[in-house]
């Protein structure tokens, strides 16, 4: 299957986004990364380590699992519940631009469920949206800041996100379902 | 996981490892200004008490809100069993009105089993007579490890009326289920012959008990479950089986005691080591919300199968 983006790329795609936040936030002091389980939690970190190269300004990053706000928990039969990974925001969203981290952008309800939940930590300034790749078929109306690649698929296909830190190398596949 | 949680006995130890898990996860969200999710949003749970409980009933309700499920409690004391009703027919009536979740409390041993036989309600069993507590074993479980980062290859000492004491059991089977060495300790009177069968080693003498232990468990003298004389009296027992300073510094020096409450100050444990710095016995009633809300999420997070 075609492997759309290798390493090389995808470190490319991440350092133009580390510009552009750059770019887009006057001052980073106010902005917070929160990466969302799994596999935006360890792009939100390389974010942070690639504005720090740009402006030497640190950001803090958390971590966010959406499972208990999603909207199909009771709609699958029987069977294992998703496991649920632990949330940790070590810092208030409070008045903070928070910067919202994910690999893949699809239907949106990801998203919508990671609003609510951050929602739930307190009142951020606003919420930025990050995606490595936007794959389209949107169901709700949700639209990113910031995209890495933009994907066609279509929805036969399943895009396969890989990270060092949870799979050894990186890159992004297309596979047909 | 099955259907129901009725006992220890069920579960495999993969689905004692999903629970422990489960439950890190659920405490964070205790710790956040705003201690809900919607994740049972729209699911029923009813409460059906038929013994007096403020810890396990308080814990399960606070678990079931923070996950947005609509709860009820039913105390007995203020219910039509008082008019005669049985247990089935209370059960079957509140079946018709549809809650996804009954988590009972009942005197007599078996009291879940027979619901979960008649009900399509998940049930989850908050203590049957002398039988099983499988959600306190959970939540003591997930407090030893927190504290000693395993199970494997403690020492755990569990003291006290051995002989009505379903935390005892439920514990028995979790803790020997995960490779600790459990020891039980306590009045001979009060020793279930055989229980050596469950793989535990038992002695009537505490100070071996608790030799180097590195968790203690002390179990409540349950006066209201007792029809005959165990031992002469309550000071006595104190002096021979209760947890004194003394006896406590026997242990490993990074022991942790606990007690599944309500205590009996004086009686099994001294005051001195219940408030004392080896104490973890109001972590175990924190931990207990963490726990129940992984056990209701696992069971009602899905929908019905059939």
């Amino acid at each position: 299957m075609p492997v759309v983006m290798d390493a090389d790329r995808m470190g490319r795609s991440l350092a133009r986004i580390a510009h552009e936040i750059v770019e887009r936030n006057r001052g980073v002091e106010e902005l917070a990364l929160v990466g969302m389980r799994t596999r935006g939690a360890p792009i939100a970190p390389r974010l942070a380590q690639a504005v720090k190269e740009i402006n030497g300004h640190g950001i803090p990053t958390g971590a966010l699992d959406i499972t208990l706000y999603r909207d199909d928990l009771t709609r699958h039969p029987v069977g294992p519940q998703p496991l649920i990974r632990r949330t940790e925001i070590p810092f208030s969203i409070d008045d903070r631009r928070i910067l919202l981290v994910d690999d893949v952008l699809y239907t949106g309800r990801t998203i919508r469920a990671a609003l609510d939940a951050l929602i739930d930590f307190g009142r951020p300034k606003a919420i930025q949206l990050i995606v490595l790749v936007d794959r389209g078929h949107r169901e709700l109306p949700i639209k990113p800041d910031y995209v890495g690649k933009n994907l066609p698929t279509s929805l036969t296909e399943s895009v396969q996100v890989r990270l060092t830190e949870i799979d050894g190398r990186d890159e992004v596949e297309i596979q047909d379902a | 996981m099955k259907k129901d949680l009725l006992g220890i006995a069920d579960l495999t130890r993969e689905d004692i490892y999903l629970i422990l898990d489960t439950a890190e996860a659920m405490r964070e969200i205790g710790q956040r200004p705003i201690k809900k999710v919607p994740t049972l949003r729209g699911k029923t749970v009813v409460n059906l008490f038929y013994e007096p409980s403020t810890r396990t009933r308080t814990s399960f309700e606070i678990a079931e809100k923070r996950l947005s499920a609509d709860t009820l409690n039913i105390a007995v004391a203020a219910s039509s069993v008082l008019k005669g009703e049985t247990l089935v027919d209370t059960a079957m009536n509140l079946e018709a009105m549809a809650p996804d979740v009954i988590v009972l409390r009942h005197a007599s041993s078996g009291a879940c089993h027979l619901l979960s036989r008649i009900c399509r309600s998940r049930v989850i069993n908050a203590g049957d007579g002398t039988h099983e507590h499988p959600t306190q074993a959970l939540l003591d479980a997930f407090t030893i490890r927190e504290h000693k980062k395993r199970i494997e290859d403690l020492k755990i000492a569990i003291v006290g009326d051995l002989l009505h004491s379903r935390v005892l059991r439920s514990n028995v089977l979790l803790l020997t289920g995960l490779g600790a060495e459990v020891w039980v300790s306590g009045p001979a009177t009060m020793m279930p012959a055989g229980i050596e069968q469950f793989g535990v080693r038992a002695s009537t003498s505490v100070d071996e008990a608790v030799a180097d232990a590195d968790v203690i468990m002390m179990l409540r003298i349950q006066q209201e479950r007792m029809h005959g004389a165990f031992f002469p009296s309550l000071r006595e027992y104190f002096n021979t089986f209760g947890m004194t300073p003394e006896r406590l510094a026997r242990a490993r020096p990074d022991v942790i005691i606990m007690h599944p409450g309500p205590m009996n100050r004086g009686v099994e444990i001294a005051s001195e080591v219940a408030d004392g710095p080896f104490s973890v016995i109001l972590e175990q009633v924190a931990n207990g919300v963490a726990v129940r809300m992984a056990v209701l999420y696992l069971l009602a997070g899905g929908v019905e199968g059939d």
